[in-house]
Parts: structure tokens; sequence; C-alpha cells
């Protein structure tokens, strides 16, 4: 068990700088996600935490020694690669010791630790096999073991549900997540798979370009974005933006789209925009807080009628596409609420969680 | 009824297809088969005309000859200095392979220019080599022809380790370097095994092309040390050429490669052809 602690961590390759100046403290026992877009910089953070970089500046500290100056090996990490990593000319069962027999671990204390391992991801039948004979998702398993059964202080997983298929991957997500309630080891997870990163993580560190665009609680970066940056990548489908004017209007303000037509934003939306009237701003709605309109509105809830245009059924949802603003957008409503293309249908948006970003600096305004 | 008639149309291609296969082996066998028949002949049967197809009776009397007369040593000492120098070049040129492939040592272009150096024609270098020798004393001895064939088998081994070695995942060494190997244990149980089909025909080959080199051996060489194919020129003179020693001599330096071939079977073709396809 250890906590882990990044200060000013910086990584070129050549003239790339990947990692900016990193400062990041990930608590002992923490499940921290690294999530962000191909390029952001999360897989070499992961990596040179590992020791398979070397950083170009700042300092990593694992358990309160900074390791800096240690190879991989000495750092009592374990690490799960996307692409499993399994020796083809070893048994699983090899395959699961190899990290022990490497340190010396007497032959009892390996079959020990090997077949409890294998009993909690369920791989018992296959520990005599190679890794050829099993399907994806049992290799990722054994790639798992042969971590689980290191005891390490620290687990690493560099994107390893990347190549399983869809269900697979909802399962394994689900292993992952009941793992760590059981072993409450430090785990940092790299993904670039925004709903792995909500549903796994204790806390969630955006990356964008080498730098933290924001950390926090899945919920609290989902529902309280800093940037616009990270209300659009988390959440599926994607927050709606929609470019609008700002305008106060005597005690109440609205923002006002350029083909017409307006929202009226609730007082708390509107405080902190109080000396901004005529301002340019993206206003942004997740689809979820579309819906059919029905009976009295809440506080803050607009009518807004519109003409459905695609219609995506997922089964317990339906994605529609509708024009506001002049944008297409996607609201998210009930799987009978619309039912064909031309539908002119009457919605409520919940404007109470509705996010205002400057266009210019990209900054969540309130 | 059209049915039936496929299999039968089938069959008959087949049977040709298998008539040309076996003609052609033949035809290429043909020599090999007269040299192990030359080999167990009385010098009568060698000169017998017509030709006999199989000696009257099998003798070895012509291979006695050679292992009375202590000709043997050629083979002996193709076989130490063969197999000595494929050793050295195999290590080190894995080694080397290994530092090009994952540290990109010598950037782009050292690659390309290691395996340059196979391409000099060796009748261009081997006089300047043979004074060279003679100024520090390596005529004649098993150090020198050691040193110059690993020289020249160390681009060919670089060469084809570096493309098995690339070939590896670089997740497997990481997860083991992560795992608690060091550097060298991951070279040794990682890459290894990983790239052994590949080692052991590098391997074959070059041991083959030590064994059979002519050229070095005949300038380097005068009488101490001298290997199967300049002792396999001692049989023809210019009066006669004792072709029964011909023959038993070159079955002998035959068989070693044989049996290596042999051996090396099952890795050689998988070995050749994951060399084929990273190109």
């Amino acid at each position: 068990m250890a906590d882990v602690k990044l200060s000013g961590v910086h990584k070129y390759y050549g003239n790339v700088h990947a990692v900016r100046g990193v400062d990041l403290t990930i608590a002992d026992g923490e499940f921290a996600v690294l999530v962000g877009p191909s390029g952001c910089g999360k897989s070499t953070l992961l990596r040179t935490i590992a020791g398979l970089e070397d950083p170009d500046g700042g300092t990593i500290t694992i358990a309160g020694a900074v390791v800096n100056d240690l190879r991989p090996r000495e750092r009592n990490i374990a690490m799960v690669f996307q692409n499993y990593a399994l020796y083809p000319y070893l048994t699983v069962s090899e395959n699961i010791a190899f990290g022990l027999r490497a340190r010396k671990t007497p032959e009892i204390e390996i079959r020990k630790r090997v077949s409890e391992a294998a009993e909690m991801l369920g791989i018992g039948n296959f520990l005599q096999r190679y890794p050829r004979q099993l399907s994806g998702g049992q290799r990722q398993r054994v790639a798992i073991g042969r971590a689980i059964v290191r005891k390490a202080d620290l687990f690493l997983f560099d994107e390893p549900l990347s190549n399983l298929d869809a269900q697979l991957r909802d399962e394994m997500r689900t292993e992952i997540k009941r793992l760590h309630h059981e072993i409450t080891t430090t785990m940092i997870y790299v993904t670039h798979d925004q709903v792995e990163a909500m549903t796994l993580a204790d806390r969630i560190v955006l990356l964008r370009d080498g730098n933290i665009e924001q950390q926090g609680a899945p919920l609290e970066l989902f529902e309280q974005p800093r940037t616009g940056f990270v209300a659009g990548f988390l959440g599926s489908p994607s927050i709606n933006l929609i470019p609008a004017t700002f305008r106060t209007n005597g005690p109440g303000a609205a923002v006002v789209f350029q083909t017409g037509g307006e929202l009226t934003l609730p007082s708390a939306k509107a405080r902190p925009l109080a000396n901004m009237d005529g301002r340019d701003i993206l206003v942004g709605i997740r689809p979820q807080h579309f819906s059919r309109a029905g009976g009295p509105l809440r506080e803050g809830v607009v009518p807004y009628s519109a003409t459905a245009d695609l219609i995506q059924p997922t089964g317990t949802r339906t994605f529609t596409t509708i024009r506001i603003g002049g944008t297409d957008a996607v609201a998210e409503l009930q799987a009978h609420d619309v039912s064909s293309h031309g539908e002119r249908i009457d919605l409520a948006i919940d404007l109470n969680r509705v996010v205002l970003i400057d266009p210019a600096s990209g900054l969540v305004i309130a | 009824m059209r049915v039936g008639k496929l299999p039968a149309r089938k069959a008959r291609i087949l049977a040709v297809r298998y008539l040309g296969a076996g003609v052609v082996t033949l035809l290429f066998l043909f020599p090999v088969y007269w040299l192990f028949m030359i080999s167990f002949k009385t010098p009568d049967e060698i000169y017998h005309v017509p030709p006999l197809w199989i000696p009257g009776q099998i003798q070895f009397s012509n291979y006695y000859v050679l292992f009375r007369d202590g000709d043997v040593l050629a083979i002996l000492n193709s076989l130490i200095v063969s197999g000595v120098s494929s050793g050295i070049a195999i290590v080190l040129g894995t080694l080397c392979a290994y530092s090009l492939a994952r540290f990109g040592t010598g950037g782009e272009n050292l690659a390309m220019w290691i395996i340059s150096q196979r391409m000099i024609p060796p009748i261009a270098v081997v006089f300047p080599i043979f004074l060279i020798y003679v100024y520090l004393g390596l005529v004649d001895g098993y150090f020198g022809l050691i040193l110059l064939y690993t020289a020249f088998n160390l681009p060919y081994v670089i060469r084809m380790m570096r493309g098995y070695i690339v070939d590896v995942p670089l997740e497997l060494e990481e997860s083991a370097l992560v795992d608690g190997l060091n550097r060298w244990e991951v070279i040794w149980k990682v890459v290894f095994p990983m790239v052994r089909p590949g080692l052991m025909a590098t391997s074959v080959f070059t041991f083959v092309f030590a064994w059979n080199d002519f050229l070095f051996a005949l300038v380097l060489t005068r009488t101490e040390v001298i290997t199967f194919p300049v002792m396999l020129t001692h049989y023809f003179g210019g009066q006669s050429n004792f072709w029964a020693k011909i023959a038993a001599m070159s079955v002998l330096g035959t068989l070693p490669i044989f049996v290596a071939v042999s051996v090396m079977q099952r890795y050689l073709v998988r070995g050749i052809s994951l060399g084929a396809v990273k190109g």
C-alpha cells in the first residue's frame, strides 16, 4: 500500500513536450483514473511512474520515497498492459508466477498465491493452458492475476480493456472495480474511455496536452466542469454546446440565440454574469437535461418546442436530434417519448444544470 | 456424374505434380548419391566403364585411409573454427542487435552500414588481411581463422537478429522489467525464448558460411590448421586425382551440415519464414 506524489513532472520526446509540469497526489488505496484524448500524456505519465520512462524534470514519490533513480523492478509496482504482455511460451500458471520467480519467492508460497489469484479471477481451470488457447478476456484476467500475486504497493493499468469487445469490456470493468474493493491497493488506471473513467474512479484526473485540466470525483467533474473541454469530454452523448449572447433583463437574465429565440436563466446561474450583458457565451446543455414537457415546470426548467430529426433508440432511452439556436443538439428522452422523424415535440430543459462557457478562454463561467 | 469425376481429375493432376517433383528431386540428389557411391567403391570400380551404379561390395577402405593418414583432422579443424566463430558471432551479434533494436544505437543508419560490410567481395580483402596476419603472426592458427569468420559473420547475425528482436512485443520486456528482472535477465528469459527459431536458423547459416569458406582458409592456412575444403584440394594432383579420397572426404565434410540442418529443421523453416514476413 502506498500513496503516490508527482511534483513538477516533465517529459519530452525530442521536441514534443508530452508532460508539462504535472503535480498530482494520489492517496493510499485510492483508485485514480488518468483519462484524456490521444496524445494527452496519460500513458507517458503512467510509464514515468512505472520507471519505464525517465522524467525530464520533477520528482516522483511512491510510499514516501523518491523513486526517480530507481529501476522499475525496485519500485514494487505491478503493471497490466493493453496487449496483456503474456509470455506465449509459458503456461498460464507460469505466467502468473513469473514475477514471483523473478523475485525468488519460495515455491510453496508461489503455488499458494497463484491458486488464490486464479480462484479470485475464475481462471483456475486454465492454469495449464498456454495464452494462445485463451480468449481475450481470459488473457486479460491472467495478466491481472500476474499483477495481483505480486502483492505490490501500487497497481498500474495501461488501457487494459481496449482490446476487448464491448460486452467483455463491461464485464472486466466490473471485475476490476470488485478487485479494488477486495485488495484495496492504490491503483492508477489509464484509459481514453470516459465511461471506464466515470465508473471505476475514486478520482478522475483529466489530462489535456500534457497538463491536468481538472481532477476530482467523477460526479464532481461531470456536474461542475471547470472548462468547456472537461464538459465536452465527460458524458455520452457529449454535452450540446450552443453559441448565444448573454442578456440581462432587469433582475433576470437570458441567453439569446443568434438565430432567434431565448432561454431564461435561473437566478443562480445568472448571478455570476451580472455585469456581462452582451457577451458571447457557449450554452452547454447535457442531453439528459432535456425531457418531454408535462405538468407544471419547476424553477429553472423552461419549455422548448422542437422538431425531431434523427431518432436513435437504444432500448432504454432514445436519442433525438433537434435544432436549437441554429445548432444540432441531442436530447436524451424516454424510450417512447418520440416515435417518428419530423414529429413536433414539446420539451422541458433543466437550466439549473446548464453550463455557461466563455468561448474565448474555454473556462466555465457558471 | 460431374461430382464423381472431379476427384479423379484432381487425383490425376496431383499424380502429375508428384511425378514432376520426384523427377526434379532425383535430378538434384543424383550428384550426392554418386558422391556417396564413389566413397564406397574400389579404384577399379570408380574407373569402370560403363559406370557402376552400385559398388559390388560396400567397403570403407577409402575412409580408413583418411583416418590412418590423419586427414580427418581437417574435419576437426573445421568443426573447431566454424563452431567457435559461430558461437562468438551469435552471442556478440545478438547483443549488438538488441542494442540496435531497443536502444536505437547508431540511429537510423548504423544497421544498414553494418550489413553493407557483408557486401565486400572477399577476394578484394583477402590479401590485405593476409599481409596483416603475417605481420601479427596469426597465419596458420585457429585464432586467426576464428577471428576472421567471426568478423565476417557478425553483420549477418546482427542484421537477422535485429529483425527478430524488433518483432518481440516491447510490452513483454517492459512487463518483465516491472516484474523484477534486470535487462540481462530480460534478454535471457524473455527475448531469447521469443527469438529462438530465428536464433537457431541464424546459427545454422553462420556455421555453414564458416564451414564452406574456401578462400580465406586457403590463403591463411599452411600446414597446421587445414580446414576441410582446403584439404580436399590436396587430392587434386597434376598427374591424377584421388577420387576415392575426394569422395570420402566430401562425405565426411557434408555430414556435420546434414546433422545440423536435420536437428534444426523445425526452427529453420520457422526462422526463415519469420524473417521473410518482416522483410
